[in-house]
């Protein structure tokens, strides 16, 4: 057919208003203008039936109750859960974000072995068979050496049965070296110790005291069970009690309290003294509960009084007896110590000076009181049947010096392990354990910890994120995390009761991991002989399901279970620890004319866990911008030193310098500088990584003699222009 | 006004924060964040681009160490009534994509319909509300943890806080099946109220005497709405907004922070209108 011009153009013409005419052109303008809104890289989250799952957090030592909302199989949300004795319905920012952390990018997908050089970040995925035996030969020859005492663990606590796995999987292999993340707890159990005689921790009945004397405590800043702390705080409000809050910076905790008694840092226990003096002086006591006051009452006036601790203090004499009256008028009156989250051990002076004044008002083991809470003994297994290769490694002395010499009361001294493995310990390290705890990022002198992880030739993480440790480790078996697994929370941080919360499998394990209590059983087992008989259990569930007995029932249906009555350690408070000396701050004055403080804030974990994408997003920009990190200045200090709000500056310490961005505060006192701990990862993905400075590349660990825990509360600097 | 049902009266939801108790630690921020797949990027630090329905702000009372006195204060979408329902934002919007319901008193966001404009963010005298400049995009495996309750927003179109509306949604739904007729007041709670850790948030209806949030804020028709609590106060009142989110401070300087006083207006003090 041939086609002319006539033909050609009708068909064209016809053909497009044939088109126009059809509904094609607008289907095609609706779906473009519809495709544009509805990306399809804009997820479109699937719906579902919708079931709570009850469990416990143990991001932090609080024990809060969780109930996670899940849609099908999926958590979409966690809530804290109502009527559960700690939290009782709410929860705080750490535990909202818990869901980031169990879907996250960060999280160890698979056990993996090191290809690369160290800190390379060079993995290969393995089995877990392989993992074990990788682990198991390792171990085997150390111990078959004779050298089993040179095998280390680290873990974040002490208290539960996975922690109590390591621990006997370490007695058993043969190694005294079993270690816990510091915390105020070290010093707090010393402390208990020494005051009362006997071994626990304090409680503190913060609900029905009627008169707060706080040292320093972050009591909304994360200090204690930081859920319960914040009912307790606006309970405080409702019944117009007294809260004085006594540190150098005006903190959250100073802000909420009714008064804030600022003062110089590091002289909280003289001013403690100071106002027991007081109370001595004017006769104000309850002697009650004190065995040995006698003679010592004249110490105290003599080295205490009033105007002498007004000159060390800063704080004005007439402060100082107004707080010794407000205490000694109040029916229940508590004072509280451990600078903000009680992250650091602590000085034993110092809780000692606090814990005097709650003795010397009478107010112990009652009502509204302080509690010498007895440790929760509920773990009962038969001692370890040890080898001879055990045996001789467990008689070695401990690569932290504690429980020997001038350390015979610390349990663990942590903090001394880096210079240990630097060459000061009585023997090298050869292998490391750590789990639920990341040394490399929160252990104060990071550069000495890191030098020390380079010279341990075998590091193993049993941590279920990318983490500073987990960087530096030969071997990653990663545990599930806490909505993976069952584990026992056994909870104390300051709660005047013995409680235990149970954490459940909210959902199936998202990756490749391994609960660690099953790894132990399995790695025991395949070490064989006294190690296997020493783990009797088929898996870790039997073995948590065994060791709560009776309790195994009703934590499984209500989540926690709560023991009716304690009976306290003691209840005679004697006296002890007040004479030990003061910990100064390190740095010499003329070459550091500055202090530096570290502070707590409750958005940042200050912890194992690194913090989610939510919580940096709810970090204000005078503390975080950009990638830079903020130093609190009173503007005082900074105009001596030429600096404008938002300046960068270079901070310089004895251990190290960093540069920093200037923020003006009036709530710090001239001459002081603070930073927040727990930012500067080198770890994890860009939402963390590189976002301010680490605070313990600054500062350094300051031994209390008396005890050998690490009491450093600020370090020496200078801040100059960058 | 568009046929809508009501049932009695109309409910007018609000809230009361407690700003004595209010600690700024951020949960409220979070389990919103949580609540209604708030998405993030790898820097959060520029906030005026940082989509935070609920963000605290610190209040200073601008005086020297050691008599420096901080505050903290939530912001949500404080849900403007106005006059009639003529709130800031909806006298604006071109596309009707936000509007006030008489019904519940909610100011709602319809994203759908929203095509970017942003009047409603220069009308808003809180910046309550936040533009999206870039789709949001969950790290890997993040996505899981999305709720059904609220979709996703895409790149260019205007968000803030609805007060759970789903929630009250939800709870209307289970009213209905076992016979109630309304919501009751611990049925319906908002993200961050449930959350917060120093219980300073109350929520309910304003409307009714009965709901914890009547009881403390004692709303009074016949002055705006003003509350009549000593204690109380809200952001801007002066300026008409007629919000519905009360904040309590037994401090005079975190109340006068609320509002611009000239030097000799006391605070509280209402400036005469001029018609």
């Amino acid at each position: 057919m041939k086609v002319d011009r006539r033909s050609f153009l009708s068909f064209v013409i016809g053909g497009a208003a044939g088109t126009a005419l059809s509904p094609l052109p607008w289907k095609l303008m609706d779906d473009s203008s519809i495709w544009s809104q509805m990306w399809p890289w804009t997820p479109v989250p699937p719906d579902g039936e919708v079931v709570y799952e009850n469990s416990t957090c143990s991001l932090c030592p609080g024990g809060c109750g969780i109930s996670v909302r899940k849609v099908d199989n999926r958590a979409v949300k966690i809530e804290g859960r109502p009527g559960h004795p700690v939290n009782d319905g709410s929860i705080c920012i750490l535990g909202l974000s818990g869901l980031q952390m169990l879907y996250g990018p960060t999280r160890i997908k698979s056990p993996m072995k090191r290809i690369g050089e160290r800190g390379e970040g060079k993995w290969q995925k393995i089995s877990w068979d392989e993992a074990i035996a990788i682990l198991t030969e390792k171990l085997t020859d150390i111990r078959d050496k004779g050298e089993a005492h040179t095998v280390a663990a680290i873990a974040g606590s002490d208290s539960g049965t996975v922690p109590a796995l390591i621990r006997r999987f370490m007695t058993a292999y043969g190694s005294p070296n079993f270690m816990r993340s510091p915390s105020q707890r070290d010093v707090d159990e010393l402390a208990v110790k020494a005051l009362f005689g006997g071994d626990g921790r304090t409680g503190f009945d913060v609900e029905n005291a009627d008169y707060i004397l706080s040292f320093g405590s972050g009591f909304v800043d994360g200090w204690g069970s930081p859920v319960r702390m914040f009912k307790a705080a606006s309970l405080w409000k409702e019944k117009n009690i007294t809260v004085v809050q006594v540190e150098p910076r005006l903190s959250n905790s100073a802000a909420k309290a009714t008064r804030w008694v600022p003062l110089n840092p590091g002289t909280e226990a003289d001013l403690a003294l100071g106002i027991a003096a007081v109370l001595v002086d004017e006769n104000m006591l309850d002697t009650r509960a004190v065995s040995g006051l006698g003679s010592w009452k004249n110490d105290l006036l003599a080295a205490y009084a009033t105007e002498k601790v007004s000159q060390t203090t800063g704080v004005a004499a007439g402060v100082i007896v107004d707080l010794a009256k407000g205490f000694a008028g109040a029916n229940r009156p508590l004072a509280l110590c451990g600078r903000g989250k009680g992250l650091v051990s602590g000085s034993l002076r110092e809780t000692a000076a606090v814990y005097l004044l709650n003795a010397l008002s009478g107010n112990i083991n009652r009502e509204g009181g302080m509690w010498a809470m007895p440790e929760a003994d509920y773990i009962q297994w038969p001692d370890v049947a040890t080898d001879n290769l055990a045996s001789a490694g467990l008689v070695q002395p401990r690569l932290d010096g504690a429980g020997t010499g001038k350390y015979a009361d610390a349990r663990y001294l942590t903090n001394r392990l880096a210079d240990s493995v630097n060459g000061g310990g009585p023997y090298p390290m050869q292998a490391l354990l750590v789990a639920g705890a990341n040394p490399c990022h929160d252990l104060p002198d990071t550069q000495r910890v890191r030098a020390a992880f380079a010279r341990i030739p075998f590091i193993v993480s049993f941590s279920s994120f990318q983490d500073e440790t987990a960087a530096m480790a030969d071997l990653l078996m990663p545990d599930h995390v806490y909505l993976e697994r069952y584990e026992d929370v056994p909870i104390g941080a300051g709660l005047a009761q013995q409680m235990i919360g149970l954490s459940k499998p909210v959902v199936s394990p998202q990756f490749n991991t391994r609960h660690l209590g099953e790894v132990l059983i399995a790695t025991a087992m395949a070490m064989g002989g006294s190690i296997a008989n020493a783990f009797p259990w088929d898996d870790y569930e039997t073995c948590l399901e065994e060791t709560l007995a009776e309790k195994w029932d009703s934590l499984m249906e209500t989540g926690v279970w709560v023991q009716a009555d304690t009976e306290p350690v003691a209840d005679t408070f004697q006296l002890a620890g007040m004479d030990a000396p003061a910990v100064q701050a390190e740095g010499d004055v003329n070459s550091f004319p500055l202090l530096l403080v570290p502070y707590d804030a409750i958005q940042l974990t200050s912890g194992y866990v690194g913090e989610a994408p939510f919580m940096i997003k709810a970090v204000a920009d005078t503390v975080i911008k950009g990638t830079d990190g903020f130093i609190e200045v009173n503007p005082q200090t900074a105009r001596a030193a030429g600096l404008a709000e938002g300046e960068r500056a270079r901070l310089t310490t004895p251990r190290g310098e960093a540069q920093v961005c200037v923020h003006l505060f009036e709530g710090i006192q001239p001459g002081v500088l603070a930073m927040v701990r727990g930012l500067g990862h080198t770890a994890y993905d860009g939402h963390l990584a590189g976002k301010g400075v680490n605070i313990n590349e600054l500062i350094g660990p300051v031994e209390d003699p008396s005890t050998g825990f690490d009491a450093a509360w600020g370090i020496r600097a200078k801040l100059a222009k960058a | 006004m568009k046929h809508e049902q009501t049932h009695g009266t109309p409910m007018k939801y609000g809230m009361a924060i407690d700003l004595d108790k209010c600690t700024g630690c951020g949960a409220c921020m979070v389990a919103c964040m949580a609540e209604n797949n708030i998405p993030f990027k790898e820097d959060e630090s520029e906030k005026l681009v940082s989509i935070t329905w609920m963000r605290i702000f610190k209040l200073s009372n601008g005086k020297s160490f050691p008599d420096l006195d901080i505050c903290y204060l939530p912001r949500p979408c404080q849900h403007c009534e106005g006059h009639g329902g003529h709130s800031p934002c909806v006298s604006v919007c071109p596309a009707t994509a936000t509007d006030y319901s008489q019904e519940t008193g909610i100011v709602s966001q319809i994203v759908t319909r929203c095509f970017g404009c942003r009047y409603c963010m220069g009308a808003c005298p809180y910046h309550a509300r936040y533009f999206n400049w870039w789709d949001p995009v969950w790290p890997d495996g993040m996505e899981k943890y999305l709720s059904p309750n609220v979709s996703p927003r895409m790149r260019g179109v205007v968000e803030k806080c609805s007060f759970c509306y789903h929630r009250y949604q939800l709870a209307k739904n289970k009213a209905y099946l076992n016979g109630g007729r309304r919501v009751p007041e611990e049925a319906y709670q908002t993200a961050c109220t449930q959350a917060c850790p120093a219980g300073a948030i109350v929520f309910g209806d304003l409307n009714n005497p009965e709901h914890q949030v009547h009881q403390i804020v004692k709303p009074d028709p016949d002055n705006g709405n003003r509350s009549r609590n000593d204690r109380a106060f809200r952001l801007l009142e002066r300026t008409g907004t007629n919000t519905k989110v009360y904040y309590l401070s037994s401090r005079e300087w975190v109340r006068r922070a609320g509002d611009n006083y000239l030097a000799h207006e006391k605070t509280g003090q209402v400036a005469k209108l001029h018609h």
